[in-house]
């Protein structure tokens, strides 16, 4: 199980942190492995870096270390092909658009997804509906709580009440 | 770069202002991302972290609260796919725990969806509350087997994450899949999947290492489903071609697998190979994994170590501190006694230069197991000991420093390998210590302290007052914490018999003895008492017996003189613990109607006589003191007491029988310095001679260094060097009679010998309780100044108070070493028993008889007649509803009595209960009968007097009589009466004789407070109430008479105001307060 995911720049700022379980911190020293240790658990950290950024993996026994190694990878390239020449100010600026493609490739700490394709058609198609409720509202701030509106069927289930011929599925045609 | 990230983060709350700006306020619900702003600038407007913590939290609440809210609920109903990938992975993120049953029923529908990737989250999303809920899941395990044999291998590839799971746990439920998982992997292997699956043209490289994990753990030790498994473990070695590096990552598990299951020696000779490829490969990783591949093969194939002999010695100089760290752990298991020298001297190396606190544990633990287990000499092992506890210091596992004195204090099967070990071992310390301003770890102090104290007579040169010179020294270093000079003291007060008059003891009684530290005071207190009685002190620190289990006194009965002087000055019976805590909770109780008379008589049958003849008559072994209190309890128990030995006597020890053979064989003289500990000395000095060492060796150094390190794997039959097998047989053998106790011993042996100089602080102190104990007696002590206004003389409150005292700097002194005793390896040995006043025995047989009716308050045993043949005591129960008057004739005699008769005389002003006359067949010799009486009061009185008569026979002799009489008093049928301020209103108006007394007191003391302290405690008169200078009092003569007082204090004298329903009680009790009043 991949127990959290976390990225580095050169100075140790964290860019990115995802956890999958409640852990404690860490202060690891690189060393050429690509792996590290951490002391007296089944923890350990597989790591990769990329120009200015440390792509941290922390695993369990039941994960091949190698394994791992590649998934990073196809991480770093799927995130090369959404972001077309990802860099650090990507991971800064589209933070939601990182995590969102991490949601695609690791869930709930197991892998799901490890075909790049695969990925990038799930957040074109998140982004294709992000768009779309971007014309409708018109700022995509507003547009996501105007769309989580229009899906809460508390306002038409009110005026349902006596009366049954307003139906509720027209809504969605909206998208 | 980093520069201008940091700007533009700094730029970021600005930002988000704008966006919200640009929102506008007619947003009905906050946005998301406005939220995020709205978050990231109050948190830049905090300025504690306090604030933020408290911020981060709430926000977390409210997180939460929309997670838990219908949101998601309804998003997994949506019929936008995107929708519904978002709600499952949300699910599989942060979903609580008790939401798990509102929706697990839609996403088990999710299961049956069209679209694969649902179904692929779905089947994640359960994993999870697989993970979370095992329990609520369960019923879907079915559905789980429908997910594995999806047309879709997404969906089949994350049904494997709960397989894996499962068969990690309980792999025999599952060994009816291994067909299906081969067959996937065989269609894996053989490139059925579509080329989307490809990674670096690999077919699913990740599902292929998941199903070879599943397949490792379902073979493991079971050849049928090994069988199984074979052919396509066979065609995955086969097929990966080495291109890329997720083919290692298949190749490492392939292995793995083979190694796990049920041994194929076809398919091992290939692993075997493979493994080469990893281990000889120069990508560090892939050396890294073969090395640890390695480690676990090796146990099965030792050979294999040979063959990359040359390799693991590279390693072991590889900069990389995991390559490193993993060639340690391979050479740890492949340790032998031929090459166990080399292999401990390449870790120590190693931890030289370590600095993680982890790492240094793990591997002192791992050195200190092989010098153990293969150490080829003495010398060798207790260089690389000292190495161990010198590198290890304070952070290793307490357990090596504790083996290894075990290791020394046990010994081995040679006597005089023993002894050459420990010689060793001291003049090693010895040297150790001579080294000005060397630093040792405060562990390794103690076990040199240790060994120095228990073996130096070893030595044959020098003297005790060297090495206590050395100690002193050590005693007197400013960096030797307070623990490990109690360890140094130990090892002087051992040393002390074997240097009478050594001034360096005196000096270090005189400068301890002043000491702040408690403990040692304490200790150079005892040294010093020791130090007058030589005799004892040679008896108690024999030479060379520290694995002789030391005997204690569990019952202390020694302090049987200590506790009667206690009891006879009326301090309470002990109570253990849990009999004050019973007392406690049933003190709300107001009728008691357990059967005294049982079991106290038979208590008294049974008051273990031992068979010995004392001159007073009576005497009780102090185990019935001891254990009264908890015997009493019982029914029955009138045998209890006659299997038990007597086992203390005055001097608290018994001299051992074996006075060892004093012929020391010839000491040879040990080189004060081996190759090994300079290692460690100049490694601790400078590391880089180390490191030098490393860098000149040739490669011809490495060829020695390879056959010294793989000496004896090949030639010998494997299994047998291998140390991870139990069958090997450890160097140095424990005894395995002796406990663990034992090295633990010097310091109890210490408090033992408290026994002999002083009567109070001889106590070994087993517990907190004994504590408690003497608070108890002092507060019995109160309570019955308080009461028996006869027995009040006695100065016992202030006895008790100081002797608390006492005891309490005692204990602490001795909280440390306290712990000792509790070993309950230690045996009961028994001295010559004490002989004790006949006084002090009987108040021993009233703690004793008394212990079962000790919830009440009662009075000591007073004796009221006696002859030379009988004594005849008496003791007042105060209950709470009545007066018990407790008779007890014992017979001093050693002949029987017959047609004992006990008479009370009957008084106007009495009514006994109980028929007044009472006889006993028989009084056996020398035991003693109670029986009690229940008294109650027919018309009050201040004191009267009760008389009655024993009559007894002795064989044929006639009849003889004894007459006694006991004063009672009105006191002893007042009980506090507890009711409220309203209740005594009413009372107070109902009740309708009135006394009135103004009471002079002595001026200090005419103050409210102190004149309701005095009534409360000495007449046991319930307060009410307290207004201003004027306080109200309530009690009630038995059986329930009430009467109130009224109480003003001013200017020196205290007005006394009664009322009471019976006419003379308020006179009566005036009289008494009067008395305690003006006595106070």
């Amino acid at each position: 199980m991949i127990k959290a995911i976390l990225i580095f720049n050169n100075h140790g700022k964290p860019r990115l942190s995802k956890f999958y379980q409640p852990y404690v911190s860490i202060s690891p020293r690189f060393n050429p492995c690509s792996l590290l240790l951490i002391g007296g658990s089944d923890n350990k950290l597989i790591y990769r870096h990329y120009a200015t950024l440390y792509f941290v993996f922390c695993v369990d026994s039941s994960e091949s270390e190698l394994g791992i190694l590649d998934l990073i990878q196809v991480f770093v390239e799927t995130l090369d092909k959404c972001f077309e020449n990802v860099c650090e100010l990507d991971l800064i600026f589209h933070v939601d658009k990182v995590h969102n493609i991490l949601a695609e490739m690791v869930m709930g700490g197991m892998v799901l997804e490890t075909n790049m394709n695969e990925i990038v058609t799930q957040i074109d198609a998140q982004n294709k509906l992000e768009k779309s409720e971007a014309g409708l509202a018109g700022a995509p701030a507003r547009a996501v709580s105007a769309v989580k509106n229009m899906n809460l069927p508390e306002i038409p289930r009110n005026i349902n009440i006596g009366d049954i011929s307003i139906k509720v599925p027209n809504l969605p045609s909206f998208k | 770069m980093s520069d201008i990230v940091e700007k533009t983060l700094t730029a970021l709350p600005g930002l988000f202002l704008q966006h919200q700006a640009a929102g506008g306020s007619g947003v009905p619900r906050v946005s998301v991302s406005s939220r995020l702003g709205s978050l990231i600038r109050s948190i830049t407007a905090l300025t504690s972290k306090h604030e933020e913590e408290k911020l981060i939290q709430q926000e977390l609440a409210n997180l939460k609260a929309t997670v838990s809210a219908p949101g998601t609920t309804l998003d997994l109903q949506s019929t936008n796919l995107v929708e519904v990938c978002m709600a499952l992975t949300i699910v599989s993120q942060i979903f609580p725990r008790e939401m798990i049953p509102a929706v697990l029923p839609l996403i088990e529908e999710k299961l049956q969806h069209s679209k694969e990737i649902i179904r692929r989250k779905a089947v994640q999303a359960l994993y999870k509350f697989h993970l979370i809920a095992p329990n609520q899941v369960q019923h879907i395990h079915v559905k789980f087997r429908k997910a594995l044999c999806d047309r879709d291998v997404g969906v089949m590839a994350a049904s494997l994450h709960i397989y894996l799971r499962m068969i990690k746990e309980n792999p025999s439920a599952y060994k009816d899949l291994t067909g299906s998982f081969v067959t996937i992997l065989k269609q894996v292997v053989g490139g059925k999947l579509p080329v989307d699956f490809n990674y670096h043209s690999v077919p699913a490289p990740w599902l292929q290492i998941q199903l070879l994990r599943i397949l490792g753990l379902l073979g493991k030790d079971d050849p049928r489903t090994s069988e199984l498994t074979y052919d396509v473990l066979d065609e995955s070695l086969r097929r990966a071609e080495l291109s890329h590096n997720i083919t290692y990552a298949i190749l490492f598990e392939c292995v793995h697998t083979i190694y796990t299951i049920y041994p194929k020696p076809e398919l091992l000779e290939k692993a075997a190979r493979c493994i080469g490829k990893f281990v000889l490969s120069p990508k560090i990783n892939l050396k890294y994994l073969g090395l640890k591949a390695l480690t676990y093969v090796i146990q099965q194939d030792p050979n294999l170590a040979l063959q990359h002999q040359m390799t693991i010695i590279e390693c072991l100089d590889h900069p990389d501190p995991i390559i490193k760290r993993e060639t340690l752990e391979l050479l740890y298991r492949i340790t032998n006694a031929q090459n166990v020298s080399v292999i401990v001297q390449k870790m120590l190396e190693y931890l030289q230069q370590s600095k993680e606190e982890y790492i240094i544990i793990s591997l002192v633990g791992k050195i200190a197991e092989l010098a153990e287990k293969y150490a080829p000499d003495n010398e060798w092992f207790i260089q690389t000991m000292n190495a161990v506890f010198s590198v290890g210091g304070d952070v290793m596992h307490p357990d090596i420093p504790n083996n290894f004195l075990r290791l020394l204090a046990e010994g081995f099967d040679d006597e005089n390998e023993d002894k050459q070990l420990r010689l060793y071992a001291v003049q090693s310390y010895l040297s150790l210590l001579e080294i000005e301003n060397a630093f040792y770890p405060q562990r390794f102090l103690q076990v040199m302290s240790w060994v120095l104290g228990e073996y130096s007579y070893l030595l044959d040169k020098g003297t005790p007052e060297m090495v206590l010179t050395k100690l002193y020294r050590l005693l007197m270093n400013k960096s030797t914490t307070s623990e490990t000079k109690t360890w140094i003291m130990a090892a002087v007060t051992k040393l002390t018999p074997q240097a009478l008059s050594s001034k360096t003891v005196e000096k270090i009684i005189q400068e301890f003895s002043v000491s702040l530290d408690t403990c040692m005071r304490q200790h150079a207190f005892e040294l010093k008492h020791l130090q007058e009685n030589v005799e004892l002190m040679k008896n108690l620190f024999l030479v060379d017996k520290s694995c002789e289990d030391l005997v204690v006194d569990a019952s202390l009965s020694f302090l049987d003189g200590f506790v009667a002087e206690g009891l006879d000055q009326g301090a309470a019976p002990y109570k253990p613990h849990h009999q004050r805590q019973e007392e406690k909770l049933s003190q709300g109780k107001v009728l008691n109607f357990e059967p005294y008379g049982l079991s106290f008589s038979s208590n008294m049958s049974s008051s273990g006589y031992t068979g010995r003849q004392s001159p007073a008559g009576i005497s009780l072994s102090s185990d019935v003191s001891g254990n009264s209190a908890e015997t009493g309890q019982k029914e029955t128990n009138s045998l209890k007491l006659e299997g038990v030995k007597k086992l203390w006597g005055k001097e608290g020890y018994l001299p051992k029988k074996e006075n060892k053979a004093k012929n020391n064989p010839e000491l040879q003289p040990v080189p004060q310095d081996s190759t090994l500990m300079e290692n460690v000395d100049q490694m601790m000095i400078k590391k880089e001679q180390s490191q030098a060492l490393h860098h000149s060796e040739e490669e011809a150094e490495k060829q020695r260094l390879a056959s010294t390190l793989f000496v004896g794997l090949g030639s010998e039959s494997a299994v047998s060097l291998l140390g991870k097998t139990d069958t090997v047989s450890h160097k140095f053998r424990r005894k395995s009679k002796v406990n663990d106790t034992k090295n633990r011993k010097v310091t109890s042996a210490h408090n033992i010998n408290c026994s002999s100089f002083s009567p109070l602080s001889n106590a070994p102190y087993e517990d907190n309780n004994h504590l408690n104990n003497f608070q108890d007696k002092g507060d019995t002590g109160l309570k019955k100044c308080s009461l028996g206004s006869e027995f009040l003389e006695s100065s016992l409150k202030s006895d008790s108070l100081t002797e608390l005292d006492l005891v309490e700097n005692l204990s602490v002194c001795n909280l440390s070493p306290s712990s000792l005793f509790e070993d309950n390896s230690m045996e009961i040995f028994h001295p010559p028993q004490p002989t004790l006043s006949s006084s002090a025995t009987e108040i021993s047989l009233t703690s004793s008889l008394l212990e079962e009716l000790n919830e009440h308050v009662h009075s000591d045993l007073v004796e009221l007649c006696n002859n030379e043949m009988i004594t005849v005591s008496s003791c007042k129960i105060w209950k709470d509803d009545s007066l018990l008057l407790v008779w007890m004739v014992a017979n001093k005699s050693n002949l029987e009595l017959k047609s004992m008769n006990l008479e009370i005389t009957s008084t106007e002003n009495f009514k006994i209960l109980e028929h007044p006359g009472f006889s006993f067949p028989v009084i056996e010799a020398e035991s003693t009968t109670s029986i009690q009486h229940c008294v109650q009061m027919e018309k009050p009185f201040t004191e009267e007097g009760l008389s009655g008569y024993v009559k007894y026979q002795m064989e044929e002799d006639p009849c003889i009589q004894l007459e006694f009489s006991l004063t009672i008093s009105l006191l002893d049928f007042i009980r506090p009466m507890k009711i409220c301020t309203e209740d005594f209103g009413k009372l107070w108006l109902s009740s309708g004789n009135d006394v009135k007394q103004n009471v002079k007191m002595p001026d200090s003391q005419a103050n409210l407070p102190f004149a309701l302290k005095t009534l409360q405690q000495k007449l046991r008169l319930h307060i009410v109430d307290i207004i201003g200078n004027e306080g109200i009092l309530a009690c009630q003569l038995l059986p329930s008479i009430p009467c109130l007082l009224h109480l003003r204090a001013y200017a020196g004298i205290v007005a006394l105001w009664f009322r009471s329903s019976c006419s003379t009680l308020p006179d009566y009790l005036l009289y008494q307060c009067q008395k305690v009043l003006e006595e106070s």
